[in-house]
């Protein structure tokens, strides 16, 4: 039996700041961070002297790690934090965070992601990417994670009938969502027919299953709940959080993440059951992945994500809030940002602060992270679950 | 199913050539041991020598039991396809203009799962067997097959990348003076290749066969004499970008140890032309296929060096003959390696003793020349880069792998 | 320079350089062009074989060489045509100043003897020269003076290729002088050397004679030289003619390629016809 998880008492989540997202810039990844890295100061009405704690996730930032932009930046935290694991890095990265607080390593740290996107930028990322890509992925056809993901999803809709139709829905309401969202490169409203018809990527992924790479940044403060209150900043509550990677190494195809392993261990740490989650932010590098989430975090049994998604809908106002800022298949992926963009939304949410539509009366939003394609299946999950401060 | 392969047309004179690119090169040194296995085409995955396990993708520790003994073994490749794409887009130059291009995910009887390219005549769900192929970069790539040979194998258009098939392509056999060039023009001709050019050098000498091998349909004979710069730099520019595969056929052959062979004129003749003429033929001809790597159905394809075991393991009682092979084999994996860039394969061919008239002493087993054009054949067939014919060639390369030193001195006994 | 002066005129070697210059004497250039696909002669494949001609390109006005254009070469002593000295039989091997870089330099210049059998070759690719063809020459021409050489003149250079080796599976078909003519016109004419348009100074089925290769066995047994793939014996009278031929001196050499020129009096040369028969 493992020993209980200790509570994250007095540990919050504030400050959530998003630069706005360009399709390429010309810019580096250091510019990027930086520029976000000042707004939360300035959110905060912190100076840099006063950031002793800093988490980065990139993925091109190279040469540089997390040190290299702390002499880049001006700044000389007493707690570091490199976490490269992509979609992964926002829960990762709010998690080691809050321990550090919590137990005075660090009093105010900034959790940053952020991404560059030059014209070639994608390319050599996939290149690159791990070694089982580059031994065993890359020289087949080069498709990148749409070619790895369609063959997941090829094989979840075999397996429990799932139809472009019901990814399709997923994909409509988070546009919709986004259409409200100031920030969400995709403009353009998005129907059903419109996602049926789109060109073949790598089948049965088409066109408005995949994401934008783009450039752009994320980030938040964590500190102590009476620091947060003493600069007068609307915080969230960290209710709980779990981690895996490498889950269910023996299933052929992924059919599941890590959550599965760990679903019961999240919420017996929040307190609280999957009914009381007012919305969802999935990790949405494809809407596959955010129907196994629905799954394997509780909010319907395996294999009936269908089901689920055909009886509930998923715009802010809907039955299911579901990526409520539209989610990186609107807003667009700006690398490791896109783990992200769903964190900062939900403390956006719970703050009160949604630069989009709120969801309204949002006491408990559960956020879910998932990445690193290095094989043939995402590696990494994890999930936290947050809630309103005074509430 | 696979609908046959169409002989190409003549080609447009106006229009550009494509040119050749290849796939990501990169692998781990570890994954190298997959090209080591598909370069000669056995099938081998990591077998954990402590708990058993089958492992893959390559890698430096039992998943299983984290055993850092995890060797490359001869493993069983059949499977189940669990799921395919068709790629329409990619970041890739070369599969880009390749597209749509078919891969998929096989879970192996043994336990992993491969992504592999898939041949056109696979169906997910059905079982396959893969097979570890080298692709354009001269790198190991899985390729799901079906079972058992289908019709038209030869014709699927991502398999082609992968072989050096002779159908409906131009061939030259270098030498068709002996048995050996022979057997190939033979053996290319049914293999339906649109040209066999087969050298012949001092025209003004006749030779055994001679009158045969002219009636070998689709063949032509040219001048061409290996030890002759000028020789070879006219029929490379006469027929060089109508040469999609080359067969060096050249043979010198003579018994004798370095001291017990006297004559340094045997020597010369011997160095003329096996290492100068496999030099000058590489030296003609290796810009042009180089180009035209990519060039249609027709593509220039490969370049085959018929090379003795003995390149490997110096046999005394042909010492000299062994050290202008060794020659032969330095020089073909530099060869290899300049022809890459063009995606064309060199392929060496060891086999010991030949049954032809300079190997007469020596007892059997020895191999054939239609044994020996056979095995060309298959090698470009199946895209094979390192392959050994004959029971002799065989145990050399058996017992070299377990201990050179015991082959350096029972070759000397 | 009249044709009187030359025929009585003192002894001149300006007067020679002249003619040649004004064409009074013509150069006939008796040799083949060293090219790669000049044949060889063929041994037998487990004896040591002579070289063909082979060239190398150092540089060509390029980055190996950027103003100038030359090669390396390679052949045998006996590659296209050559000069065969008295150290390359067994016969002669152990007679004085036998090898290139020994014989006298004045045996480099000496007349020569033309003997047409063109009609007889053509007619018989093995035909045989015999003490009767040389006499029925001498009925006509004279006596064969001493330290001339004999040409025999067949014709068979105008042949290329197939047709001038004439291999077949019992060897090589050409003609060429017998056994007992050699030793005659070794031992009763005293000849300087023996010359042939073929590859070799003897006949293709030589190897078969007794002696086997009698023009060599008896030539260089007695010290004498060998010319062989000559070519435009038939622009050369039946006497008169003057033969340079030089070979390189080669150390402890056997023979060399070498330039063989005829010099012949343009008079004679005009008169062609009337040596046909």
């Amino acid at each position: 039996m493992a020993a209980p998880r200790m509570a994250y008492d007095g540990v919050v989540a504030t400050a959530p700041v998003t630069i706005p997202y360009r399709r390429y810039s010309t810019n580096s990844a250091h510019w990027w961070i930086g520029r976000a890295v000042r707004a939360v100061l300035q959110l905060a009405e912190l100076k840099p002297a006063d950031i002793d704690g800093l988490s980065v996730s990139s993925f091109t930032i190279g040469p540089d790690t997390a040190v290299g932009l702390t002499q880049h930046l001006g700044l000389s935290p007493r707690w570091l934090d490199h976490v490269p694991l992509g979609g992964a890095s926002g829960f990762v990265g709010l998690r080691r965070a809050a321990r550090a607080v919590q137990c005075g390593d660090a009093e105010f740290v900034v959790c940053v992601a952020g991404d560059t996107n030059h014209v070639d930028s994608f390319r050599r990322t996939l290149s690159t990417f791990s070694r089982f890509a580059q031994d065993a992925v890359y020289p087949y056809g080069s498709g990148g994670p749409n070619a790895g993901f369609a063959l997941i999803t090829r094989n979840y809709m075999k397996r429990y009938g799932a139809t472009r139709e019901d990814f399709g829905k997923i994909c409509v309401a988070q546009r919709e969502n986004a259409l409200k969202f100031p920030y969400a490169l995709m403009k353009k409203p998005l129907t059903l027919e419109d996602y049926l018809n789109a060109r073949a990527i790598s089948d049965p992924v088409h066109l408005f299953d995949c994401v934008m790479p783009c450039a752009g940044a994320e980030a938040f403060l964590v500190c102590r709940e009476d620091r947060a209150r003493s600069l007068g900043l609307k915080a969230t509550r960290i209710l709980a959080t779990i981690e895996r990677h490498n889950a269910f190494p023996d299933d052929p195809i992924q059919i599941r993440g890590g959550w599965a392993m760990d679903a019961s261990e999240l919420y017996a740490m929040a307190g609280i059951k999957a009914s009381e989650v007012d919305f969802l932010e999935t990790y949405d590098d494809y809407p596959v992945i955010c129907m196994m989430q629905m799954e394997d975090l509780g909010f319907c049994a395996k294999g009936e994500g269908p089901d689920f998604v055909r009886a509930n809908s998923f715009t802010t106002d809907g039955s299911f809030p579901h990526n409520t800022s539209g989610g990186q298949l609107s807003v667009g992926q700006a690398g490791a940002a896109g783990g992200y963009l769903g964190l900062v939304e939900a403390v956006r949410q719970l703050s009160g602060a949604a630069l989009g539509a709120p969801v309204a009366g949002a006491r408990i939003g559960l956020v879910a992270g998932f990445g690193m394609i290095t094989y043939d299946r995402g590696l990494s999950s994890g999930a936290a679950v947050l809630a309103r401060m005074d509430g | 199913m696979t609908e046959p392969l169409v002989r190409p047309k003549r080609k447009n004179p106006l229009k550009k050539t494509r040119e050749p690119l290849l796939p990501q090169a990169a692998r781990s040194r570890t994954a190298l041991g997959l090209t080591a296995a598909a370069a000669e085409g056995r099938f081998q995955l990591q077998i954990c020598a402590d708990c058993a396990a089958v492992i893959y993708p390559p890698r430096d520790a039992c998943p299983r039991c984290l055993s850092p003994r995890i060797p490359f073994k001869d493993a069983r490749n059949d499977g189940v396809l669990l799921a395919e794409t068709t790629i329409r887009a990619s970041t890739d130059v070369y599969f880009r203009e390749r597209v749509p291009w078919r891969i998929g995910v096989v879970q192996l009887d043994s336990g992993p799962t491969v992504v592999a390219h898939l041949h056109g005549g696979v169906r997910e769900g059905e079982r396959v067997k893969l097979e570890f192929k080298l692709d354009k970069s001269g790198q190991a790539v899985a390729v799901a097959l079906p079972p058992t040979e289908a019709l038209n194998m030869e014709a699927d258009l991502q398999w082609r990348e992968l072989t050096c098939d002779p159908k409906y392509r131009r061939v030259l056999v270098t030498d068709g003076r002996g048995p050996v060039g022979q057997a190939m023009a033979r053996a290319m001709s049914d293999a339906e290749a649109s040209i066999v050019f087969v050298g012949v050098a001092d025209p003004w000498k006749p030779f055994p066969g001679e009158a045969a091998l002219g009636k070998i349909p689709r063949v032509e004979i040219v001048p061409l004499d290996v030890t002759d710069t000028t020789s070879i730099e006219d029929i490379a520019g006469e027929i060089g970008p109508r040469v999609d595969i080359l067969i060096n056929t050249a043979e010198h052959v003579r018994a004798g140890g370095v001291i017990e062979r006297k004559s340094l004129a045997v020597a010369r003749e011997e160095m003329e032309i096996r290492y100068f003429g496999l030099t000058r033929l590489a030296q003609s001809f290796g810009a042009i296929l180089r180009a035209r790597g990519a060039d249609g159905v027709n593509s220039a394809a490969a370049f085959v060096n018929l090379l003795s075991i003995y390149a490997l393991a110096n046999w005394p009682a042909y010492g000299a003959f062994s050290a202008t092979e060794a020659a032969c084999l330095s020089a073909a994996q530099s060869i290899r390696t300049e022809l890459r860039e063009g995606g064309i394969k060199v392929v060496n061919v060891f086999s010991g003793p030949l049954d032809t008239e300079w190997y007469q002493t020596v007892p059997p087993p020895r191999v054939t020349p239609v044994a020996l054009a056979s095995a060309v054949l298959n090698a470009l067939r199946r895209g094979l880069e390192d392959v050994f014919v004959g029971d002799v060639a065989e145990d050399i390369r058996a017992r070299l792998s377990v201990n050179p030193k015991a082959v350096e001195r029972e070759l000397g006994s | 320079m009249s044709k009187k002066d030359l025929a009585t005129g003192p002894f001149n070697l300006l007067s020679f350089a002249r003619a040649v210059a004004d064409g009074e004497i013509e150069v006939v250039d008796l040799s083949h062009t060293l090219a790669p696909d000049f044949p060889t002669i063929v041994m037998p494949p487990e004896l040591g074989q002579c070289a063909p001609f082979r060239m190398e390109e150092i540089s060509r006005y390029d980055g190996r060489g950027p103003a100038w254009y030359w090669n390396n070469i390679s052949m045998g002593e006996h590659t296209g045509t050559h000069f065969d000295a008295p150290i390359h039989w067994v016969s002669g091997k152990d007679l004085p100043d036998a090898s290139v870089d020994a014989i006298p330099a004045s045996s480099f210049i000496a007349p020569a003897c033309v003997i047409d059998a063109s009609r007889q070759s053509a007619a018989d690719p093995d035909f045989v020269l015999t003490i009767a063809d040389v006499e029925a020459w001498e009925t006509r021409h004279g006596r064969i003076p001493p330290r001339n050489w004999v040409l025999l003149r067949t014709d068979w250079s105008k042949r290329s290729g197939r047709d001038f080796v004439n291999l077949g599976e019992d060897g090589s078909h050409s003609p060429g002088p017998g056994p007992n003519v050699m030793r005659w016109l070794a031992e009763e004419r005293d000849i300087h050397g023996f010359g042939t348009e073929t590859i070799g100074t003897d006949a293709g089925q030589a190897f078969h004679f007794n002696p086997p290769y009698p023009a060599h066995y008896y030539m260089h047994g007695k010290g004498r030289y060998g010319l062989q793939c000559l070519t435009n014996l038939d622009r050369l009278p039946p006497t008169g003619a003057v033969i340079l031929a030089a070979p390189l001196k080669i150390r402890k050499g056997s023979g060399s390629p070498l330039r063989v020129l005829a010099l012949v009096l343009k008079k004679e040369v005009q008169a062609r016809e009337s040596w046909t028969r």
